[in-house]
């Protein structure tokens, strides 16, 4: 189990300036992350859930350094890759790919499907032209979809086909890491069921490392072997996927999943109703983030900054009741 | 609450015999470049004092188009309604603008997806609830006002005095969404069509928003149509629950028995497909293809490319809605043998 941590990270933190004002000056800033660590070992999934706002998706987008960090440090397959230049990362960039929400908007619509699963091998230097159309219909094949899609544009295809062909666009490299960002959250109930096996499937065949990003709980359950929960830009609680949801020790781990509607008229449970929205992340409550909804909030929690530690064996939390 | 009443069995009965809505045979087409497309495809329904019903269903299943029809909102230009829509002992199918607009945001109303969207960013929210009110209402701007902050405080927003003064802008999601409640219920609406209201909210606000709309049909008259693709937010929020798919209704339970003993395999597939937050699945249980397009199936059951049950006549003849004896309606032919109720 102890296997070397593909991806690393290290006291992250990223911040946007608010700037106002005439001259633009910057009058506060938007902590979308802040001070976070954590590893994913290698064939492992990794689910990121959270509510808007809270800096999953920056997170995501850090890694692969389409965002710069402000602080911290992120290390791939033990190498720091945090300051690298930009020609340095291309190359490390082949390692690690991103599936995004919108598969519409991330495919180009002007483009043929063969096109853009064909420029990827362009860009990182497949000379090879027959090369090339095999490795695409290789990975058209194995996303579900078949050689007479070629030549279709993205709009001739329906929403879960496309999201089929992004999967397809992110294998094209033989990545080690993919960071998916709410990967099903656009499609219909019966087809997001198709694409969570086939994501499954293809960690099996290719040994994938996932970054699963997404806010719903039922997803993240079934395709996580490890999840994080983050509130205003902190990770509060980290553990096995079992541990989180059956022994969820964060009192916002605890609200967020008794707020999950359960499709089962039989079930009954406690259910907490938070009060409140979730705070302005450029004006973050002092002391725990959480204190401000929390129903157990204590008057150590509107002062302390709950330190994240390890509360079990592979359990960690950010509380003062732990 | 002035509304308030208490549930006698004489009015359960009354309830039963007198419902608020009944759709009867609605097609709504739409032309097009391509031909007339029909979008929703000779439904029935009924909708009874206070009850919430559930309308589910897929992305282009219809849902929308239902209840964009009822409101007398499908555009004149390209769409057509046909068929019945009986409100209150009226039919409003065609009925002159004029009247519609007495009825809608009065008698009926509805709230929508994206909150920011159907409030208008330029007025402030007092404002837009005091003309909600006056439209309908012969009241003093000072009575209407009142009202308006009644129904705010009645939502659960906090401030509600200087938020009558704030712009949509500068509220949160579950806040806007509330104040679209507070509007639409301005007016003691009998009938309120929520389409998806909670699809564009965190979880944890949805709880607030679901909890505050269970609240407020338990005590007013308001019958509910929740509209949405979300099967966990009907168990919890409905008492009886329509089934679309592809512009047809293909099944019609209580919730119990949906949840319980589902028979369309269209339901026990979509029902399966969910991922249980309570457990974990080596595989989901999927339904293989896609959803069809409006009007691209011609013969048969829509569902048929799609089904593991699908036989010869599913290609070929159209199944009816069939109600089983215990109250349980369901277009499929697999269930042509069970004994159907008079």
């Amino acid at each position: 189990m102890m296997t070397e941590p593909l991806i690393k990270i290290e006291n992250l933190r990223k911040s946007f300036p608010i700037r106002g004002g005439v001259l633009g000056k910057q009058v506060g800033e938007v902590k979308a992350v802040d001070d976070i660590s954590f590893s994913i070992r290698k064939g492992e999934t990794l689910g990121l859930v959270g509510e808007s706002g809270c800096g999953k998706s920056t997170t995501g987008r850090m890694i692969l350094r389409l965002l710069e960090p402000s602080s911290g440090k992120i290390s791939f397959e033990g190498k720091d890759i945090t300051s690298l230049s930009n020609t340095e990362l291309r190359k490390i960039r082949k390692e690690m790919q991103m599936i995004f929400q919108d598969p519409f908007a991330s495919l180009n619509p002007r483009h043929t499907i063969e096109k853009i699963l064909e420029e990827p091998l362009i860009v990182h230097g497949v000379k090879d032209r027959n090369a090339r159309k095999r490795k695409v219909k290789e990975l058209l094949e194995i996303v579900g979809l078949n050689e007479s899609h070629l030549k279709r544009y993205p709009h001739q295809f329906s929403g879960g086909q496309r999201q089929r062909i992004g999967i397809a666009r992110a294998l094209t490299l033989n990545p080690k890491l993919i960071i998916a960002d709410e990967p099903v959250s656009a499609l219909d109930v019966s087809i997001q069921a198709q694409v969570l096996n086939l994501l499954k499937d293809l960690q099996k065949n290719f040994d994938l490392t996932y970054l699963f990003i997404a806010h719903d709980l039922g997803v993240v359950r079934h395709i996580s072997d490890r999840v994080g929960v983050m509130y205003l830009g902190r990770i509060v609680e980290l553990a096995d996927s079992e541990e989180v949801y059956t022994n969820p020790k964060h009192p916002y781990t605890q609200a967020l999943l008794s707020a999950v509607p359960i499709p089962d008229v039989d079930f009954q449970k406690e259910r907490i109703i938070l009060q409140g929205d979730v705070p302005s992340p450029a004006n973050p409550p002092k002391g725990c983030a959480f204190h401000t909804r929390c129903p157990y909030a204590m008057d150590k929690c509107q002062s302390v900054k709950p330190v994240f530690k390890e509360v079990e064996n592979g359990h960690f939390t950010a509380c003062h009741l732990h | 609450m002035k509304t308030t009443r208490d549930k006698t069995s004489m009015e359960e009965a009354i309830k039963v015999e007198n419902p608020v809505l009944e759709v009867i045979g609605l097609n709504t087409s739409f032309v097009t470049d391509n031909g007339v497309i029909p979008v929703v495809n000779d439904i029935d329904f009924v909708v009874n004092r206070q009850e919430v019903v559930g309308i589910v269903g897929e992305s282009g299943c219809g849902k929308s188009v239902t209840s964009l029809s009822i409101m007398g909102l499908v555009p004149t230009s390209n769409g057509k309604v046909d068929g019945k829509i009986i409100f209150n002992g009226e039919n409003l199918v065609n009925r002159s603008e004029k009247r519609m607009r007495n009825i809608r945001g009065n008698e009926i109303a509805m709230i929508f997806q994206e909150p920011m969207t159907s409030l208008n960013p330029v007025f402030t929210i007092g404002d837009q609830l005091i003309e909600a009110v006056k439209i309908h209402r012969n009241w003093s701007k000072k009575k209407a006002k009142e009202h308006s902050i009644d129904m705010l405080k009645k939502v659960g927003l906090p401030r509600a005095e200087e938020l009558m003064k704030e712009y949509p802008h500068q509220l949160s999601g579950g806040m806007r969404q509330r104040v679209m409640i507070a509007m639409a219920m301005l007016c003691e609406p009998k009938l309120l069509i929520a389409d998806e209201p909670t699809t564009a909210l965190d979880v944890t606000i949805q709880a607030q928003i679901l909890d505050l709309m269970k609240k407020l049909n338990k005590e007013t008259d308001t019958a509910i149509i929740m509209i949405t693709h979300d099967l966990g937010v009907v168990a919890q929020m409905c008492q009886r629950i329509i089934v679309m798919y592809s512009g047809k209704i293909v099944e019609e339970a209580d919730v119990r028995t949906l949840f319980k003993s589902p028979k369309h395999p269209y339901t026990v597939g979509l029902i399966k497909s969910i991922p249980d937050m309570r457990t974990k699945k080596d595989r989901l249980d999927s339904i293989t293809g896609n959803v069809p397009k409006p009007g691209s199936i011609e013969f048969g059951c829509h569902f048929a490319p799609r089904c593991p049950h699908a036989f010869k006549r599913c290609l070929s003849e159209t199944p009816e809605l069939k109600t089983l004896q215990n109250g349980q309606k369901i277009r499929c032919f697999l269930h042509d043998d069970m004994e159907v109720a008079q």
